[in-house]
Order: C-alpha cells, then structure tokens, then sequence
C-alpha cells in the first residue's frame, strides 16, 4: 500500500511540477538556510578557537585606560618599561613579558612603500604571540638594551616591498628611522577579527620609543603565562602590582584593564554561538512557513481531487487508506523540498565558506535533522488536508463537479 | 418469490434528510427482495427516492429506520470501514458520469479495485487486461480517458466494475450520457454479465427501453415501491 502510495504521490508531483516547486520552496529555503548557518557557523566558532589557541590560550593583555562601559574608556598615564621589568620580576609563574608600544607608519625600499604598522617590544613579543622565525632571526638582547636599527617583518609587508626577494640585510626606511631586516616572521593568515596578522614591523623597544615616538611610553604589555599557572591567579596578581605601582588608592577604580584571553576567546565563540542559535531560529521560522504552505497547497489538491477521493472510496478505499494516499504525497513534497535544500546548503556553504574564508564542516547530524524535520513538517502540515479527505462522504464527493 | 433466500433485502426502509419542518423523507417504508442473478431496472421520477435507495444498496448511505440485508447481515449495523469493505469485495458501481480517474490509463483505472483488494501487481495487470478484452477494449489499455469516446468511458467504466467479479452490480443510469447505439452496447454487456457470470443488476434508468432488458422492472413513486412487474426476460 505505501509502494502504491508513494507512485501516486510522484505521479501527482510530477502532474503539477511548477506547483510543486513552488510550494516546497519554503521547505527549501528552511532546510538550506538551517545548514548553511549551522555550517558556517560552526566553521567561524572553530576557526575563533583555533585562532585564539595559537594565540596562546595562557595570554594576557594589559592595556591602559579605564573601563567606563561599552566603547568607552577615559585616558590614563602610560605604562613604562619598568612596569614590565616589575612583573618580570615580581609575578610569579610567568613565561614572558612583552611592553609593547605600536603606530602606523609607511616603510619604504627604495621606490616600494606600504602603509603597515610598527611595534616596538622585546624578543618576548614573539614567543608571546607564538611567532616562528621564517628566516633570519630575531634580536638580541644586546640590540634591543642598546637600541639597534634592525627590524623582523611580517610576510604582508615582505610580498609588498620585496616581492620575490629575500628582504635579510636589506634596509627599510619607516619614518626618520632607517633599519636592517634581520628576520621574517611565518605567515599567520588573518585573524578572527579579520585582521591581517602579517601585516606587521617590529622594532626593538627602546628604537620604537627613541626613533618613532619620541617618547618612553608603553602602550600595551602581554604577559604569558606559565604552562599549568591559574591564568586568574596571575590576573590578580597583575592588578595588584600594577594598582600598587599606579598609586591607585583603595576604592578607586583601575586605570588600567588585565584582558584574559581565554575570557576573549569564550566570549568571541559564544557570541558566534548566539548568533548562529538566532540565525537558525529565523530558519526554523521558515521551516514552518514552508509548512503552512504545503497545507495550503494539499488543502487546495483534496478539493480539487474531491471526484476522485468519491471514486476511491465507492470502490473499496479506507479511510485509513485515503489518509496515508494524502500524508505520503505531504511527506513526498516536504522531504523532496528537504532534499534538495541539503543538496543546495552544500552548495552554498562551500561557497561562502570560501568567500568569508572559514573552514567547511560537514556536519551530517545537522543534515539528517534538517531532512528529518522537513518529512515531519509534511506530517503535521499533512495531517488536516488528509484527514479532510479521508472523512468526505463518498455521496456527496461523488457529486462534485 | 421462491423459498431461495434473496441476495438483498430491504425492510421497511425508511430514510429522511434533515428534521422537523424542514425534514424530507426520500424513502417512507420501502421494502424489496432481490435475488441472487436478478436483473432490475429501478424507474421513477425524479425525487422519487430512486437515487437514496440506490445510495442504501450500495452500502454508502444509511437507512434512518428499517433494516437492509446484504445476505443476511444487518449493513445498518456495520461501522463505516466495515461498510467500506463490503463495498470493495461484494460489490461493483458504474455511474451515470463514469466517474474514471483523470490522466489515468484505462488500464490502471480498471486495476484500481484490485490495488485496494491487495491483489499483486502482475496478477492485477493481467485480470485488468482480460476486463478490458471482455468489453471490448483491446489496444485501448494506455489511452486516457480524455482520449477516448463516451461509450469507450462506460465500457472501461464496466470492465472496473467486473473487474473484482462482484456479486452485485449497482449501475447508476449507465445509458444517460450516451447515444443509442452505444447505449445498446452497454445494455448487452450488462445482459451478458448476468446471464453468462450470473451477477446480479440493479440499475436506475430513465429509459423505458432500457429498462427492458432487465428481468423486472421497480417503479418509485413519492418515497414507495408503485409497481414491481416481471418483464418476462426471466427463464
């Protein structure tokens, strides 16, 4: 009987093909916009993941500042390469310190320039970020105490300037200062903010603060620490030091603000997490859309079909029957609309995917819910317009015109 | 009437449509015997009541008082799924509109009962097939019913309604639509069926020399039984 019943419903798909399609584009639209956000989504949250671990899940970043809500945050005094020489010293359970003080400068080679920007920080700065050394090396302690005129480039800055050439020993001009290349840092790729992390100069501390700035400030100090330390631990402590140092009295507010990466990192994945849970919602909505649709349509099918409903009961049809005929073709509409929505989502997603440059999942759980769901739609949806045939006096059906 | 028991009875039947002032009684105490092999021609006017008793022996409708007797058992008593299944095994309908499905082949129209009776595919091919040869409609087996002419239309019409070989065949003004000599056509099969398979025929026409191939001939008048007379086609 249900062999019989899914001929009869492919027949009478095929009957009124346009109406068909028309009327398991919702279903379509729903299915596909569930999977290509699900995928997607889950593709931004792991790339956000993966981004933040190699950052080292164990960094932290003290910035300068007060915190004054969303956006806002009021000038504060500077911190200065003491500050990092204290926590150096006096906070325990810490791998590296970085001072660190950026601004954006063009370098220029001869007749290249490229708009990047420079920091000045210590050796630490690249253990800290976790950056490997392409070629070249980095500087010494020597250089960076004494103030040396050399600089470790990015692979951005390197294909703009050098292009296939090797960029060691060459010198860059970044503003009054001109600097020997000493190393290339390993391309990194963008950043979950999508940020170039590539895009970058960095010069010894202590040249950055005599040669660009002009002056001893440290803009921002990233600390990591230790394998195995409490990253909340060391957070506190660092308040401390630095409350102490600032001579910020008991009761007042830090000028100062100690970012964990691991809370960045939970809230970046958690936001990307809402927004998929949202997103789907919308889709869900669809979903159901495509479903008030089938009913419309199947509502539409069994009172035009009404002669026929007559005949079939006449001659020997259930009730039960007639109901699975109508369920089976409801089924038959959803579930197709649900197929070729997955078929399109995989599509689409693997485009996007590549468009926005975030990994592809493929996620069956995600599609085998997304086809489930849509056979259930034409179940619930199907169910009155079913029932409504089933129930027709084969009488008075027989009589439609 | 002989002392054999008769296919159908009808007893007292009484059917009335709504209630009150308002109530119309399409059947005041109608009561029939129709024997196994009988061939009957159901006349009247209409609003006679032709139609609901037809409605009543087909087991699609329900007398409000009396009983009716499809070999001995009480259809009144019967749920809706059970009338339903006696009609599907007993029973065989042609219509007035022949009533064929649409952008449907001949053939399968005619294969229809037997999907219902469960009847395999190839076994229900080849009964389907033979149906059609009996009416003579060999050839025509892929045409639609769109492309084939009103007597073609009853006459697969006929070969679904033999199709299950029913007991009884309740035919509803089978000649109404068509011309005479088509309508003789159809008058012949349905005289061939009893005679040869020894189906029993009831059929409502408004056609008195239609009605003259039957065995006996009921006239309704207002809701009763007027005349039932024998034609003299009986042996």
């Amino acid at each position: 009987m249900i062999g019989v019943a899914l001929k009869l419903a492919f027949r009478e798909l095929q009957r009124n093909l346009m109406r068909s399609i028309l009327t398991m584009l919702g279903i379509i639209i729903g299915v596909a916009a569930v999977i290509v956000l699900v995928t997607l989504g889950s593709g931004a949250t792991q790339q956000v993941t993966q981004q933040i671990a190699s950052l080292g899940s164990n960094l932290l970043m003290i910035t300068g500042g007060k915190r004054m809500g969303p956006g806002q945050s009021a000038s504060a005094p500077a911190f200065q390469l003491a500050d990092a020489e204290a926590i150096i010293r006096e906070v325990p359970e810490i791998q590296g310190v970085a001072p660190q003080a950026s601004a954006s400068s063009t370098a220029i080679v001869a007749d290249q320039n490229w708009g990047s920007t420079v920091t000045g920080s210590t050796a630490d700065f690249f253990t800290v970020n976790n950056r490997q050394i392409a070629e070249g090396r980095v500087f010494t302690a020597s250089e960076a105490r004494a103030g040396a005129a050399v600089c470790v480039i990015g692979e951005t800055v390197r294909e703009k300037l050098f292009g296939r050439q090797s960029p060691l020993e060459a010198r860059i001009r970044l503003q009054k200062l001109s600097c020997e290349v000493i190393g290339l840092l390993a391309a990194k790729g963008q950043s979950s903010m999508g940020t170039d992390q590539d895009d970058l100069v960095v010069v010894p501390l202590r040249t950055f603060q005599r040669r660009i700035a002009g002056n001893n400030d440290v803009g921002m100090i990233q600390v990591s620490a230790g394998d195995g330390a409490d990253t909340e631990t060391v957070r506190l402590a660092l308040q401390r030091l630095l409350r102490a140092r600032r001579h910020i009295s008991a009761g007042e507010d830090d000028n100062f603000n100690v970012m964990d990466m691991k809370e960045i990192a939970n809230m970046l994945s958690g936001t990307t997490r809402m927004m998929t849970g949202l997103l789907s919602a919308v889709a869900a909505v669809s979903l159901l859309v495509g479903g008030i649709g089938i009913m419309n349509i199947m509502l539409v099918s069994v009172t035009e079909r009404t002669r026929e409903i007559g005949i079939r009961l006449a001659i020997g049809a259930l009730e039960r029957e007639i109901m699975l005929q109508f369920l089976v073709e409801a089924v038959v509409l959803s579930s197709t609309g649900g197929l070729i929505g997955i078929v399109l989502a995989l599509a689409a997603s693997k485009l996007l995917a590549a468009l926005l440059s975030v990994p592809w999942i493929l996620h069956l759980p995600v599609m085998a819910e997304a086809f489930a769901f849509s056979a259930a739609v034409g179940i619930i949806f199907g169910y009155v317009p079913a029932r409504k045939a089933a129930r027709m006096d084969p009488i008075e059906a027989l009589r439609h015109e | 009437m002989s002392a054999a028991k008769p296919l159908l009875e009808l007893r007292a039947v009484r059917k009335t449509y709504g209630s009150g002032e308002a109530a119309m009684h399409a059947l005041r105490g109608v009561s029939l015997q129709i024997e196994q092999g009988d061939f009957v021609a159901v006349m009247g006017p209409s609003g006679s009541g032709k139609s609901t008793c037809m409605n009543i022996l087909g087991c699609m409708d329900q007398p409000t008082a009396g009983q009716y007797l499809f070999e001995d058992v009480d259809v009144g008593a019967l749920t809706r799924d059970q009338r339903t299944l006696l009609r599907r095994h007993y029973l065989g309908f042609i219509f007035q509109g022949f009533n064929l499905l649409n952008r449907t082949s001949a053939l399968e129209n005619v294969e229809l009962p037997l999907i219902y009776r469960g009847v395999g595919a190839g076994e229900r091919r080849a009964a389907a097939k033979r149906a059609l040869e009996t009416v003579g409609l060999t050839g025509w087996e892929h045409h639609m019913p769109n492309e084939l002419s009103g007597g073609q239309q009853q006459r697969v019409a006929i070969a679904r309604a033999i199709v299950t070989q029913p007991l009884l065949l309740l035919a509803d003004e089978p000649t109404g639509n068509l011309d005479s000599q088509r309508s003789r056509e159809v008058m012949d099969l349905l005289t061939e069926f009893n005679r040869k398979d020894g189906i029993t025929v009831v059929m409502v026409t408004h056609e008195a020399d239609m009605a003259a191939y039957a065995k006996r001939i009921v006239h309704f008048r207002d809701g009763l039984i007027e005349t039932d007379r024998a034609t003299g086609n009986g042996s």
